[in-house]
């Protein structure tokens, strides 16, 4: 499948200032850092929590716990994907039992990669509540599921997807519409 | 999830480096190639997590039924097969030799339909006949897993050899691995020859002359009949159990003689390495291949090879069910 690209929605500068705005969002609404825990859908997700721990710590001065969720193992369609996903595991070192986990990933699109996450971190306790915070929300649910902070909402076709650049992985920020052509 | 924004095209570069699995069957490591041993550690090493978890458990293979077809008696590995069978959520059906129909006359390719019948994903089959499972993959749809098919192949064996070695030392090129005992009648030998060379290790052979098979350097390995030199530069040595239930003539004179000859004691391993692997792929005979000393001692992996076994078998079944039939 070949991607063109449509047109930028943000630059560097922009995916900086939405983390920013969605680590204040998640502190003002939680009332600061007590009992909360990051957690990254791996791998975007996992990314953008590193991002947003850091930028907790220079604002209120604490580390809070992080993980990353791999949800692999809780997808529903494991023999209809053309790309066989690849596992990367899971690093949840701390009991999430009462805890505030803040569930991250980049892109919102459908919902169920979200469902499987739920029931993968409900397997590993009971936490006081969960939240979702995503840089990118796309629209087409497939599922009654919402994010709790949204760095930016961006209304797409079908047959566009949306591509989340992060200097760990692709050495810049950045984030595309890209159509499918041919 | 089809295409989740960035993960898709992220998704388009990582299928140049991670191969995707292809095959409905494992029968053994001399078909598969390097990237696909990898691939199967690999996973392993994420699926080992789940052991880790207050709830053991994940919901990948609901739905899936596997049957674990045993003609030939195993303990460990029917239990890592059906403890990984659970862990994973697939349902699973115990067949075994004694009380199948097998012994009432019906043949294995009746038996393997009638099996078949019952719409099952997967079959893991333990036979006393070398290739045993190769025929049952021509004849069924289900995938099949080798679980040790006579003198042949233990794949699942060696690949959780591989894997904890990997763990213990990082990495698998340019290991000496030493394989001493019984090499002629070892399936676990054959499966760690093929995967161990592939992936870049130096494998050394020993034991008994009766017991090595005269043209194993085909294989790629060395060969020597001295203990000291097997132990020497190694940095793992796989023990292998004396197989007496394959043995129809003897081999050598007395179980007592062999331990004398090539059993390791703590004498032999202060030649060793000092962070050489003690490995064995059970059930251990204390005092014969190895004495308690270094069987409990600090160089022994033996019981993590068990552990690692689980994920192992838990990565095998997901990767084979990953294939659309």
């Amino acid at each position: 499948m070949q991607l063109e690209e449509v047109r930028k929605i943000l630059d560097a500068d922009g995916v900086d200032r939405t983390i920013t705005r969605i680590t204040h969002e998640i502190l003002e609404k939680n009332k600061g850092t007590e009992d909360l825990v990051l957690v990254g859908i791996e791998s975007g997700g996992a990314i953008l929590v590193e991002r947003l721990h850091s930028k907790i710590q220079a604002i209120e001065g604490v580390a809070v716990q992080k993980g990353t969720l791999d949800i692999t193992l809780y997808r529903d369609d494991i023999d209809e994907i053309q790309n066989q996903p690849k596992m990367r595991g899971t690093r949840l070192e701390f009991d999430i039992t009462g805890k505030k986990v803040i569930l991250v990933d980049d892109v919102l699109y459908t919902g169920r990669t979200v469902r499987s996450a739920l029931d993968a971190v409900i397997d590993f306790g009971r936490p006081k509540w969960v939240q979702l915070a995503v840089l990118v929300d796309r629209g087409h649910r497939e599922l009654p599921i919402r994010a709790d902070y949204v760095g930016k909402n961006i209304p797409t076709a079908q047959d566009e997807e949306v591509a989340v650049r992060l200097k760990e992985k692709d050495g810049l920020d950045e984030v595309c519409i890209m159509r499918r052509v041919g | 999830m089809r295409g989740e924004g960035g993960e898709a095209v992220m998704e388009e570069k990582r299928i140049k480096t991670e191969i995707n699995w292809t095959r409905k069957d494992l029968l053994g490591l001399k078909d598969l190639s390097r990237e696909e041993i990898e691939l199967i550690i690999k996973t392993a090493e994420s699926l080992k997590e789940v052991s880790t978890r207050s709830i053991k458990k994940v919901p990948t293979l609901r739905g899936r039924t596997v049957v674990n077809f045993f003609v030939e008696p195993s303990t460990r590995t029917r239990a890592s097969f059906e403890l990984a069978e659970k862990r994973l959520s697939a349902d699973s059906l115990n067949f075994s030799g004694s009380s199948s129909s097998l012994v009432k006359g019906e043949t294995l390719k009746d038996t393997a339909k009638n099996i078949e019948a019952l719409q099952v994903d997967l079959i893991v089959i333990r036979h006393s006949s070398s290739g045993a499972p190769h025929r049952l993959a021509e004849y069924v749809k289900p995938g099949i897993v080798n679980a040790g098919d006579g003198i042949n192949e233990h794949p699942t064996q060696a690949l959780l050899d591989m894997f904890t070695m990997k763990e213990k030392k990082g990495k698998i090129e340019g290991l000496k691995v030493s394989f001493i005992g019984d090499i002629l009648h070892s399936r676990v030998a054959r499966s760690n020859i093929w995967g161990l060379t592939k992936l870049g290790a130096k494998v050394t052979v020993c034991g008994p002359k009766t017991l090595i098979p005269y043209d194993i350097e085909s294989l790629g390995v060395h060969r020597t009949y001295n203990v000291e030199e097997a132990v020497k530069d190694a940095d793992a040595i796989n023990l292998l159990r004396i197989q007496l239930e394959r043995q129809n003539e003897p081999f050598f004179p007395s179980l007592g003689e062999y331990a004398k000859g090539y059993g390791i004691n703590a004498q032999m391993l202060k030649r060793a390495k000092k962070d050489v692997l003690i490995m064995h792929p059970g059930p251990v005979n204390r005092g014969v291949e190895l004495t308690s000393e270094v069987a409990d001692g600090p160089n022994s992996v033996i019981l993590e090879q068990v552990t690692n076994g689980l994920a192992v078998r838990m990565a095998v079944l997901y990767l084979l069910s990953l294939v659309r039939k």
